[in-house]
């Protein structure tokens, strides 16, 4: 099967005053259509950086610095800034972080609609383009009516919603959702979820869904990827992840999770992660980490395949044979 | 024997506009009581718009109800003067959600911690404020000499967070309101400020009400437990009943909501009743009664608390065939 999404060896670094930092350091992810991956990582790992890289919205100081992101058989990182405006919605959409307090509080959604559509010469008609919006706002459960409300008129998860079909509009073939419901309640979190589902079975898109809650990724996705300091730690299935983690961080931060078994006891991952311009030598996990050997502080570990599907970047594994 | 803090009967109405009716209650008929014997934890749990911050400014006298009392070692929160205000001000204490809103970024940590201690006069010398800084910042397991004198965009938001809870600690408080005091901190540090502030119940003998959206946390941390819909209480119990057997209809589809992170533990069994644009508000009866799959005729009505087990009620006509209780009683059933 052709992979939807191919990312190889991607590298963003911000310039500050105080240094280099890399926020994403040489990443390399391959994502089949309909497939979704939880991208996890603690504030500051490179999560948001790698949608924003992904779209090719990284603003200086920051910079891409090298690698690929392949769509079906186009390269983002080599397109013309134009053709990049073309692709963004057609090809990859993004649903940012509080994505609801994006949309224009004057404009009816309608417009905002009309307008994503308009952006792209889709060469549809005017009576097309509307009919279009209209059953994308069918498409997640919103009626009709909403075309012609203003945001205010409706409630958080709503607002939602017509952000992820302001997404879908173009039928992409990779969504990226940054926390899309991390301000919502629980019961309108998992209705929102439920919605991206239908909306990605519906498209065989695939789906990157960032964020830190891992009861969500638990429930919702089929790979999960955990990142630390700009670096894919460990990419494995949810299965996998969940009953099995390999990588010392992943096993760390599946441990520090409550369940209905373990009431009242608290396992947090000692220490704190290190700011990108003071990294630590070799494996930038090996201060906190209670797996760490001589190696680990002098060589930074390759990132590989250690079993079918999975891969760690870790010196306790070895390469897959 | 007296409660440390009682509220009896509040309500709080918000009112809209000078001259226009609207109003919305953000809680209806709370009643609630603390025991300074019997220190506990105590989650308030609800989605947004639920009515818990404000019970949260409402414990903290910052806003006054609309009907009803608060009291504080029995008397009336908004009728203390003088020193028993003081201690009021200074038993009661706050964290709040975000870790990075509360602190002045022109100061270093170490004004935010000697404010409290000068303006209640709790050391005689510096050395003693000193001392008493290290004993809160080492309770909530932090190491002082990382922390003094840094400013507050070096630190992390746990360590921020836990900051947060030392201020607190240092003054000595009987009952700590955590309004959602990790919902903005990553899961790996959750578990630590969660173990912070469950070791203040233990070691410290403080009451805290835990006020969340978030069931996973309030599960592992707290004793008991009220669910919140709307300004009113919809069930109210232990935190293993509540949790593992649900009664309320809207706390089985809260509970069937959250998302375990847990792979054997699938969510969504129960279906959501797609919420409409204009909802037809029952002022009278059961705040949940659109969006129940079980509504009847007679929920129209405002439901009573009805006890379903020893440590559980829920205010729903579905239980009818059990005793009812009185709101103000509802406390009583939890466990401490």
């Amino acid at each position: 099967m052709e992979p939807a999404l191919k990312i190889n060896n991607l590298q963003v670094s911000y310039y500050t005053d105080a240094g280099r930092a890399r926020a994403l350091d040489g990443v390399n992810l391959t994502l089949n259509p309909g497939e979704k991956l939880g991208l996890v990582g603690e504030s500051g790992s490179g999560k948001s950086t790698m949608a924003l890289a992904m779209m090719r919205m990284i603003k200086p100081p920051g910079r891409i610095e090298g690698g690929e992101v392949i769509i079906g058989d186009v390269n983002l990182t080599t397109l013309s800034e134009e053709d990049m405006l073309k692709a963004r919605l057609s090809r990859i959409a993004y649903i940012p972080q509080g994505a609801m307090n994006s949309l224009n509080p004057v404009t009816r959604i309608g417009a905002q609609m009309v307008d994503a559509i308009k952006a792209h010469d889709t060469g549809m008609s005017k009576k097309e383009i509307i009919e279009k919006s209209m059953e994308s706002l069918e498409s997640v459960d919103l009626k009709r009516e909403v075309f012609k409300m203003y945001p205010h008129e409706l409630s958080g998860g709503m607002k939602q919603r017509v952000c992820i079909a302001i997404g879908i509009l173009l039928e992409p073939q990779v969504i990226v959702a940054d926390e899309p419901t991390s301000a919502l309640d629980v019961i309108t979190q998992r209705q929102v979820m439920e919605t991206i589902d239908k909306v990605q079975d519906k498209l065989g898109a695939a789906i990157i869904l960032i964020g830190h809650d891992m009861g969500l990724m638990a429930q919702f996705v089929d790979r999960v990827a955990v990142m630390y300091t700009g670096r894919l730690m460990e990419v494995s299935s949810v299965k996998d992840m969940f009953t099995r983690p390999k990588h010392p961080y992943a096993v760390d931060l599946i441990h520090s999770l409550p369940n209905l078994e373990n009431k009242g006891v608290f396992k947090g991952i000692p220490g704190v992660a290190p700011a990108l311009l003071r990294l630590p030598s070799g494996c930038s996990f090996h201060p906190r980490c209670s797996q760490a050997i001589e190696i680990c502080q002098k060589d930074t570990p390759p990132y590989q395949e250690i079993e079918d599907n999975r891969f760690a970047a870790c010196h306790l594994f070895q390469e897959k044979a | 024997m007296q409660d440390l803090m009682e509220l009896k009967n509040v309500t709080k109405i918000y009112s809209q506009g000078l001259m226009s009716q609207e109003s919305t209650v953000a809680l209806n008929n709370f009643s609630l009581k603390m025991n300074e014997e019997k220190p506990t934890i105590m989650t308030v749990a609800g989605e947004s718009g639920s009515g818990k911050t404000t019970l949260a400014m409402l414990l903290l006298g910052f806003i006054k109800p609309t009907e009803g009392q608060i009291f504080y070692k029995g008397k009336d929160i908004h009728n203390l003067k003088g020193q028993e205000k003081l201690t009021f001000r200074r038993e009661v204490q706050a964290v709040f959600q975000d870790p990075f809103a509360v602190f002045n970024p022109f100061y270093t940590v170490d004004h935010l911690l000697t404010v409290p201690i000068k303006k209640f006069k709790l050391a005689k010398s510096k050395i003693e404020t000193q001392d008493k800084i290290n004993e809160a910042l080492t309770a909530v397991g932090l190491h002082p000499q990382d922390i003094l004198g840094r400013f507050p965009h070096q630190l992390s938001g746990g360590q921020r967070q836990r900051i947060n809870i030392a201020r607190a600690l240092l003054l000595r408080p009987k009952i700590l309101i955590a309004d959602e005091p990790v919902s903005m901190v990553d899961a790996s540090l959750r578990a630590n400020i969660l173990e912070t502030l469950s070791s203040l119940q233990k070691d410290y003998g403080v009451s805290i009400v835990y006020i969340t959206h978030d069931l996973t946390t309030a599960y592992h941390i707290a004793k008991s437990i009220v669910v919140l819909y709307r300004g009113t209480v919809m069930e109210a119990g232990g935190v293993d009943e509540v949790i593992i057997k649900p009664q309320h209809p809207y706390t089985q589809l809260l509970i069937d909501s959250i998302p375990w992170p847990d792979i054997n533990r699938r969510w969504g069994k129960t279906d959501i009743k797609v919420e409409d644009m204009e909802i037809g508000e029952f002022k009278a009866g059961c705040k949940f009664y659109s969006r129940c799959p079980r509504s009847m005729d007679i929920c129209k009505d405002l439901p009573p608390f009805y006890q379903i087990e020893p440590k559980q009620a829920a205010s729903c006509f579905l239980f009818d065939q059990n005793l009812q209780i009185a709101p103000e009683n509802m406390t009583d059933l939890l466990p401490h």
